[in-house]
């Protein structure tokens, strides 16, 4: 088999990890625009929250160190006790939720009825805000994050793939670990979503608030909820993608891999967002491999966006997404 | 009762003579947004060396020192209005920390007189001071690197370097791009083959490019990373096993928290410098006494001695030098932004001073002239141990390219020259 095909293969599985990567994030803005109309600017600093929260409860860091040292004159920075990450994820889960809460309480529920741009710009101030609020509550430097997920080229593939091609196959651990995740948290998504009561009435809500209202369901009730479970989603990108670089700030910008997905994969489908990454990862990585180099490589961000538009042109509503039709 | 009041207050003010104003060392800071990490121990060293200065020394000259502290988030249209927000408070020098804030305030700061030091970054053509009247860049700058990273890859070499494999790895924008001329020269000169590698800002995907290098296999890597993508390029490599010893990144990309989230897997990596690092030496004594230990660090207090909080220490304390110059040649202790632009060109760093002030073989010696702003250019390596989690320098700062980085400079400060009417001076 010719080199440059082995190496499109490897390229090739490399761009579905990164695809699964992408639509982690993605699955964040699909959970609250398909239950609220609300595309959530603030998901990718919440999944930046999350994994901050997540470090800070682990290394027994104590919050607002900085503010309090600075207003009583105190040296105090950690508790000086570890948190197991199992626990930590637990708590920082505890965290999210009362963050989903606060924005019902104090910035949504102000917001109901108004037109769908008011709320885009309230998500704007909320991704400003906890980017803020996350700085002084945690610090602003870098923090390594291990939960325990192995890194590392896969040795197994590497093996079996030499033994066929001659070439051993580079995949990362961690992808292979975040395709895992990935699979599980939608198949636990899509469950909970069809099986469960909660789940029941968050599509009823999405599908019409008013006839929601009417049988019983709290719209508080369930946009909380979603908000949670789109914090859940975040905190599971983070743990991912802060393995992967460390807990920083530029964690917030990972928003900007979801929005092809997006536009690809539709803002309300769940496995849209699935396949929507996977298209968008394997195409970005083969364009890099195959036309990167004759045009001076670094084409995936903006190719990324090209591959999206492309199907946009031909299915508005994205591969999986809703149709819109209005009647007059 | 009145007159006789107002008598002895007026004879006590002329006494007393004209009030000195402080030395204004403006601190165009980052210790917020994405690249915070890298923006709070620098402009902690700055502010630290001034305060260990005025409490030791009584400031400089007898003058007290004042560092004027504003927020850029490394974004520079702040870095602007930070600097129009501050030149009236007497401000000596500026560091602008930014590339792109340093662009914008070259015209600016030639017009109002006052110098601005770009130490390691900023335009590196700038080392002509017959086209850059305000604009320094001593001890280095970015092609001083590309030809202190093949000089020391030759020194491994035996001075051959013909038939290797090169791949330089870069944040796909102006400063990434800033070494590959230069290395595409020296590529002529020593016969290896350069492959360019660019990475999108901010750099959290590097997964094409590293496959890339798997494939291609290159004897060496270089590194011109800044923020995300210094962490995920050193874990990257890591994760194709790259040896870590023949990746070498610039002054940029090698600071704790560059490789510290890769954990054990960063063991050996290596990065330029043009100053020494760890907190050895005798001036961390006297900072711990009079700054650290008395309450009046910067900050937290946590960083001192890390690779960039030295990097702050090091242009607070060539600025200090820089103003001391400024008092001898101007004959007075007050100085202003035009007194500070000619100590500034009248430096001279050498073992010596650097050993008296505490700080032996921290910087390398250099001169700094009207023609010349950027000084000698020497470079050192410095090498991660994981286990220990310290830098150090590996290698003496040693002389880069003159011959192929002057020809360069030559030619871009000519075409700037060209292009904004300036006449060259120092003649």
């Amino acid at each position: 088999m010719p080199d440059q095909l082995i190496f499109a293969m490897e390229v090739f599985l490399n761009g579905l990890m990164a695809g699964v990567l992408y639509a982690l994030v993605a699955l964040g803005f699909v959970l609250i625009y398909k239950a609220s109309g609300i595309f959530n600017y603030a998901q990718g600093v919440m999944a930046l929250f999350a994994a901050m929260t997540l470090v800070g409860i682990m290394n027994g860091q104590v919050p607002f160190a900085h503010l309090i040292n600075a207003t009583f004159g105190t040296h105090v920075y950690t508790f000086g006790w570890t948190v197991p990450a199992f626990l930590a994820i637990i708590l920082t889960m505890g965290v999210m939720v009362l963050l989903a809460w606060a924005v019902q309480r104090f910035v949504m529920r102000h917001l109901v009825g108004q037109e769908p741009i008011i709320l885009f710009m309230a998500t704007i101030g909320l991704a400003y805000f906890l980017e803020g609020v996350a700085d002084l509550m945690w610090g602003s430097e870098i923090k390594t994050l291990d939960v325990g997920l192995p890194q590392g080229i896969n040795t197994w593939l590497d093996e079996v793939t030499f033994e066929i091609f001659g070439y051993g196959f580079f995949i990362d651990n961690l992808d292979i670990f975040a395709s895992i995740i990935a699979a599980l948290l939608v198949a636990a998504l899509v469950a909970f979503s069809q099986y469960t009561k909660q789940g029941r009435a968050m599509r009823a809500v999405a599908d019409d608030h008013q006839a929601a209202l009417s049988v019983g369901i709290s719209l508080n009730f369930i946009w909380i909820m979603v908000w949670s479970v789109a914090g859940f989603v975040a905190l599971v990108a983070g743990i991912v993608w802060g393995t992967k670089s460390g807990v920083q700030f530029s964690l917030s910008l990972i928003a900007l891999k979801a929005l092809p997905v997006l536009m690809l994969g539709g803002f309300t489908s769940i496995p849209g967002a699935i396949v929507g990454g996977l298209i968008i990862g394997v195409g970005e990585k083969l364009f890099e491999f195959a036309v990167g180099p004759l045009v001076g490589g670094a084409t995936e961000n903006w190719f990324a966006y090209v591959l999206a538009l492309i199907f946009l042109v031909f299915r508005p509503q994205g591969l999986f997404g809703e149709k819109i039709i209005e009647r007059v | 009762m009145n007159k006789k009041l107002a008598t002895l207050a007026l004879s006590a003010l002329m006494a007393a003579g004209p009030a000195m104003a402080d030395l204004v060392f403006p601190s165009l800071s980052y210790r917020t947004g994405p690249y915070a990490a890298g923006g709070i121990p620098f402009a902690d060293g700055y502010a630290d060396y001034f305060t260990l200065l005025n409490e030791r020394d009584g400031g400089i000259g007898g003058v007290p020192a004042k560092v004027i502290e504003c927020e850029t988030g490394y974004n520079t249209e702040k870095g602007v209005e930070c600097y129009e927000s501050t030149k009236g408070e007497g401000a000596l020098v500026y560091q602008p920390l930014s590339t792109g804030i340093t662009y914008q305030l070259i015209p600016k700061t030639t017009a109002d007189d006052i110098p601005m030091h770009t130490m390691g970054y900023g335009r590196t053509s700038a080392k002509n001071g017959k086209v850059f009247s305000h604009t320094f860049n001593y001890p280095a700058n970015y092609w001083d690197g590309a030809s202190g990273a093949i000089n020391y890859l030759l020194d491994e070499n035996g001075g051959d370097l013909s038939g290797k494999k090169i791949a330089l790895v870069y944040h796909n924008s102006a400063y990434g791009k800033e070494p590959i001329r230069t290395l595409e020269e020296l590529s002529k000169k020593h016969g290896y083959e350069l492959v360019a590698l660019p990475v999108d800002h901010p750099g959290q995907e590097q997964k094409s490019q590293w496959l890339q290098i798997r494939r291609d296999r290159p004897d060496y890597v270089l590194m011109w990373g800044w923020g995300v993508m210094n962490q995920v390029a050193i874990q990257e490599a890591a994760n194709i096993r790259f040896p870590m010893e023949n990746f070498i990144g610039i002054w940029w990309s090698g600071a704790e928290h560059d490789v510290m989230p890769a954990g054990a897997a960063a063991d050996g990596y290596k990065a330029l410098t043009f100053h020494n690092v760890g907190s050895d030496f005798p001036l961390y004594d006297d900072l711990k006494k009079y700054v650290v230990d008395a309450g009046k660090a910067a900050g937290a207090g946590d960083q001192v001695g890390t690779v960039l909080y030295n990097r702050g220490l090091y242009a607070a304390m060539l600025a200090a030098e820089a103003a001391k110059k400024a008092q001898e040649i101007s004959g007075k202790a007050d100085i202003t932004g035009a007194d500070m632009r000619a100590g500034m060109e009248a430096l001279e760093m050498t073992e010596e001073k650097m050993a008296e002030l505490g700080l032996p073989n921290f910087g390398p010696a250099f001169t700094v002239t009207c023609e010349n702003h950027g000084g000698n250019g020497m470079v050192g390596v410095t090498q991660w141990d994981a286990d220990t989690k310290t830098w150090s320098l590996i290698s003496d700062f040693k002389p880069t390219d003159a011959e192929v980085i002057g020809a360069l400079i030559e030619e871009d400060s000519a075409a700037y020259a060209a292009e904004n009417n300036i006449e060259p001076r120092c003649n």
